[in-house]
């Protein structure tokens, strides 16, 4: 067979950030193509009031399906998974999806490590891991635990991104594989193959 | 990284079954593991066959493993909303019965029994119920009967009792001591503590209201609906059933018998 498909496969897709992600988000999301066949999980900290606002305000920018993760549910390619406020989100091995009210981690839960860990553990290689824009440093742990178990390990330019310090932190604990500019996140996304 | 594999967690559980008679094997994998990691790595252990060898055979040690890797993480007036879904639409429709039976089941250290009682009383309820209060993990129960929590959390208790419709002054309901807020043994008088295990144990009494609140979550599919089963014989007609905020009757075959009241979740048995 030709080896025409030189892209490693992707199982996964999780994006995490905090405070100057959002920007972030809205504007990669009207770039993705619609027919993204990988599952998208998103981690951002946020307040418990604006649960359903996060997942309307990305809804009405893609054609992908968005949804806020509920327990037990089968992450399905072309749909995009919000972690729920207040919850951490874990993937099973069976790629469904576990919600945790335990102890806040980096003061945040839901916590991006939590839930870029219990990934890497499940996809190991197929995995993608974006860290965006924050002003700690949730995520960093998880990413090391990514790139331990071989999935790509992809950060924000902290150069351009709205709080470096984040994506900062993470460039300095593992070598990403890519730094990207917020601009240059949709193609990448779309290149991948599910 | 991965201190502790899936097989290594099976045979912990398997231990744990065997020796001490509790079963988490129908627990969601991805949380137990997550749970038991943490342990090992916050206990220091330096392997895991010695992280074995002291679950099974350190019965002190076992107390400390069974509250840390079930989840304690509760507090006062969680979901305002919730509460006062509780206190204008479901508790008064159980103020007609002469006597009101109440299980929450997975109280942890009590903040949610509590928080019940202080609806009850400001209803004019509490004289006539009784909270039966259960947990798995007898230490959190010995929490739970004292009814002190840390002080430095009741600004955000009273701030979510004022949400969920409390108009009373909150401070009224305790008494601070030291670092502690102690409740009113008036609201502890109307609770029955003791240990259930959800998994095992079975329906032991019949109530008009069963409050399980993010318990569930930790609970595989089947055990879920072996849970709601146990549910269903411990709960009259017409009587409540109230889960936590991400969880759901919706998947367990017998969810048409339960009607859902409004937005919250809680169902109410046909």
């Amino acid at each position: 067979m030709a080896e025409t498909l030189k892209e490693p496969k992707c199982g996964a897709i999780v994006i995490g950030g905090s405070a100057g992600s959002l920007d972030v988000l809205l504007e990669v999301f009207p770039a993705l193509k619609a027919d993204l066949n990988i599952p998208i999980i998103i981690v951002v900290h946020r307040k418990g009031s604006s649960e359903s606002l996060l997942t309307d305000l990305l809804q009405s920018r893609t054609a992908l399906k968005v949804l806020e993760a509920e327990e037990k549910s089968l992450l399905e390619g072309g749909k995009v998974y919000i972690a729920p406020a207040d919850y951490h989100l874990l993937v099973e091995d069976d790629h469904t999806i576990s919600l945790d009210y335990s102890e806040k981690i980096n003061y945040s839960r839901p916590s991006i490590d939590v839930t870029f860990q219990s990934a890497a553990e499940v996809f190991k290689g197929d995995l993608v891991c974006i860290l965006l824009s924050g002003s700690n440093a949730d995520g960093v742990e998880g990413l090391k635990i990514v790139n331990n178990f071989g999935g790509r390990v992809v950060i924000q330019n902290p150069n351009t991104a709205i709080m470096p310090y984040m994506p900062q932190q993470a460039s300095i604990a593992v070598k990403p594989n890519l730094v990207l500019d917020s601009f240059e996140m949709a193609e990448f996304i779309n290149g991948l193959r599910g | 990284m991965d201190a502790i594999d899936n097989e290594q967690v099976n045979l912990l559980l398997n231990d744990v079954l065997e020796t001490h008679g509790y079963d988490f094997l129908a627990y969601s994998p991805a949380s137990i593991k997550r749970r038991i990691t943490r342990l090992f790595a916050l206990d220091n252990f330096v392997s895991f066959a010695e992280f074995r060898y002291t679950v099974r055979t350190d019965k002190q040690y076992f107390k400390r493993f069974l509250e840390e890797i079930t989840v304690n993480v509760t507090e006062m007036f969680r979901d305002p909303g919730f509460y006062k879904a509780l206190r204008n639409e479901v508790l008064p429709n159980l103020g007609t019965y002469p006597f009101i039976r109440i299980w929450v089941a997975g109280c942890s250290t009590g903040e949610e029994a509590y928080s019940l009682a202080i609806v009850l009383k400001e209803l004019n309820l509490l004289s006539k119920s009784l909270i039966y209060a259960t947990d798995i993990n007898p230490s959190v129960l010995e929490k739970a009967k004292k009814g002190m929590f840390p002080l430095n959390y009741l600004k955000g208790y009273s701030e979510n009792y004022r949400q969920s419709g409390g108009a009373k002054d909150f401070t009224t309901y305790y008494t601070a001591n030291y670092s502690l807020a102690k409740f009113d043994e008036g609201l502890s008088s109307k609770m029955i503590f003791s240990t259930h295990n959800l998994v095992s144990d079975h329906s032991f009494n019949e109530f008009q209201l069963i409050m399980c609140r993010n318990v569930l979550i930790y609970f595989d599919k089947d055990l879920q609906h072996k849970v709601f089963n146990l549910f269903d014989n411990s709960l009259e007609n017409l009587g409540y059933l109230a889960l936590g905020s991400k969880e759901s009757l919706d998947f367990w075959p017998r969810a048409k018998e339960y009607k859902r009241v409004k937005t919250e979740k809680i169902w109410r048995k046909l």
